[in-house]
């Protein structure tokens, strides 16, 4: 087949044309969508049920719980190329009692394949002792300590026969920022390459967290509520955090 | 800093439009012996009427749980803010609190907040008073309920802020404007170091100050006439109030609180923590031979301050130079 030279002179304009498309759909990189995070609380693979289902820690204790609420903020999403974005002003309070809260979304979410998700379990530095806030981090939430300033980061009240306090209650309100007995910690997970959390356009993906909160009682150190039934920040709020750092989340499925 | 000042007021009055021309405008200035403030009202845009809805919610004692305290129940102009002859505290249903009132003025240059520092932020103090079970009592859902509920409010939340919309941001936010324009700098001593025309301490009171200078400066620091560091001065041997501890979770911590600023001492008594002391006397009479081996006494305390009759008349007329009038009596702070 020979090409007339005035059939490639009228094929030229329309390549460049597609090469500028091209060239502008990579601009368009900068694109932003939406993406969500479920947290499916749970304790022990067991759906978590407020006041009424018992549960048992590592050292076989019953409990109960009566409040379940915690701080996810920061969320940083890394590329497979090491590039990453932290998700401006992102605080979110996730309460087992308000199904609502434990669904969040995330926008404005620059598109890209992304393999790596991590963020703060409780609040960082700076906004502990920032002036007055508003949204999750509004002091209205009961996360906010009035006489010593500062977020509870995981708040998780009960009951166990085990607890030698009145009614048998557990309080594991646990939080702090300074040294020694800063409890903020960093939760980090690597996303399946072959899947990972495709923020497009057109598509808003889900991922997917299965929420253990048994995780506070066990890991590095198993809890026996007969010693450690109430904390409201210190050493032992320490020991709590320590044994939620890994053992809180786990990154169960990613629906794109 | 008067220039800074100057600059700052022009800026506002600049950008406000909204003032009448016989009205006032609020601002916010640094004297020229302070340094920079901590709370620079960047995130908190000072306007007469946020200024006047915190004042107005500062003294509004239908806040609290029984409506019979404020802010302004505790925090008396005329004790520069502080209760006079309370030795601690009188909150809702009559019930005492475990502290002395700290008196309430220069707060936009602290970083910490209460005698054990807990509160490291002005614009969320007063969720500590308004929660305690022995001062306010309440809490800030309540409040924001009332507020709603409760002309002329909405109004007034909206002339600050722009809308109706009432949380506990604008709550605190519009209080913290109030609280941290409460500066206290034109007393006797500012005025000598500003090397103000005709004014100069007396010879008592300049053998006073030499005196403080070589005797108390070291915690008592100018131009706050505190360092803002926990300290224990050894009132008892044994602390009744865990103090700084209570904070830190630190054993060396235990029985320290800030060192109080002297300013407006004339007004402000009674003196300590617990408020123990009715009288400079007493107060002065302390460091001189009643200074007790505590577990945590700071080390310059080791001696005590041994002082002589004159001596301790000469710091106390210096201190008397602290007293700033123009702030006590100003009626912009007053409740209107």
């Amino acid at each position: 087949m020979k090409l007339s030279p005035y059939f490639l002179a009228l094929l030229c304009p329309i390549i460049l044309l597609s090469s500028c498309k091209k060239d502008s759909n990579e601009v368009t990189a900068d694109a932003k969508s939406t993406f969500s995070i479920e947290f499916e609380n749970q304790v022990n693979g067991s759906p978590l049920v407020l006041n009424t289902n018992t549960y048992q820690n590592a050292k076989g204790e019953d409990f109960k719980i009566n409040v379940f609420k915690y701080y996810v903020s920061n969320i940083k999403l890394s590329k497979a190329d090491g590039t990453t974005y932290l998700i401006p002003e992102s605080y979110f309070l996730i309460d087992a009692s308000k199904a609502e809260s434990t669904n969040i979304t995330l926008k404005d979410v620059p598109v890209g394949d992304y393999t790596k998700i991590e963020y703060t379990i409780g609040v960082d530095y700076a906004r502990n002792f920032a002036g007055a806030q508003t949204g999750a981090l509004d002091p209205i939430n009961g996360m906010f300590w009035t006489w010593n300033s500062g977020y509870i980061f995981v708040k998780f009240e009960g009951t166990s026969p085990q607890s030698p306090a009145t009614a048998n209650a557990l309080t594991f309100h646990i939080g702090g920022v300074t040294d020694p007995n800063n409890t903020i910690r960093t939760f980090a997970t690597e996303i399946n390459a072959a899947n990972p959390l495709r923020v497009r356009t057109d598509g808003k993906p889900n991922m997917h967290f299965i929420v253990n909160a048994a995780a506070l009682f066990t890991g590095k150190t198993d809890i026996s509520f007969s010693t450690l039934y109430f904390t409201m920040g210190g050493a032992n709020s320490v020991i709590v955090a320590n044994n939620y750092a890994d053992g809180l989340f786990r990154l169960d499925h990613i629906h794109n | 800093m008067l220039l800074l000042s100057i600059a700052l007021m022009y800026a506002c009055s600049k950008s406000e439009d909204e003032v009448t021309p016989e009205e006032k405008k609020i601002t916010f200035s640094v004297p020229s012996n302070f340094p920079a403030p901590v709370y620079n009202f960047e995130d908190n845009k000072l306007s007469n009427a946020g200024f006047a809805l915190g004042k107005k919610l500062f003294y509004d004692a239908r806040l609290s749980a029984d409506k019979s305290v404020s802010c302004g129940s505790c925090h008396q102009q005329f004790a520069a803010f502080t209760q006079l002859d309370h030795k601690v505290s009188h909150g809702v249903n009559n019930c005492q609190g475990k502290r002395n009132t700290p008196p309430l003025f220069n707060l936009a240059w602290q970083k910490a907040f209460f005698w054990d520092g807990g509160v490291k932020n002005i614009e969320t103090s007063p969720l500590n008073a308004i929660t305690d079970a022995c001062e306010m009592g309440t809490d800030i859902q309540t409040i924001i309920a009332f507020l709603k509920n409760t002309a002329p409010y909405p109004d007034l939340f909206k002339q600050a802020f722009g809308s109706t919309e009432i949380n506990s941001q604008l709550v605190l936010k519009s209080i913290a404007q109030f609280t941290a324009v409460l500066v206290s700098g034109n007393s006797k001593y500012d005025k000598v170091m500003r090397k103000e025309a005709g004014i100069s301490f007396t010879s008592t009171e300049q053998a006073g100050y030499n005196l403080f200078k070589d005797k108390c400066t070291s915690c008592h620091a100018e131009p706050f006439f505190t360092d803002f560091s926990y300290r224990s001065n050894g009132l008892d041997l044994m602390s009744s109030d865990e103090g700084r501890s209570h904070i830190t979770g630190v054993a060396s911590d235990f029985g320290k609180f800030r060192v109080p600023t002297l300013r407006n001492i004339e007004y402000t008594s009674p003196y300590m923590h617990d408020g123990r002391f009715y009288s400079l006397d007493e107060v002065l009479e302390h460091y001189n031979s009643g200074v007790k081996a505590s577990a945590n006494l700071d080390v310059q305390l080791k001696t005590g301050i041994p002082l002589s009759i004159t001596e301790k008349e000469q710091i106390k007329a210096f201190l008397k130079t602290l007293t700033d009038n123009e702030f006590i009596k100003n009626k912009l702070y007053a409740e209107s």
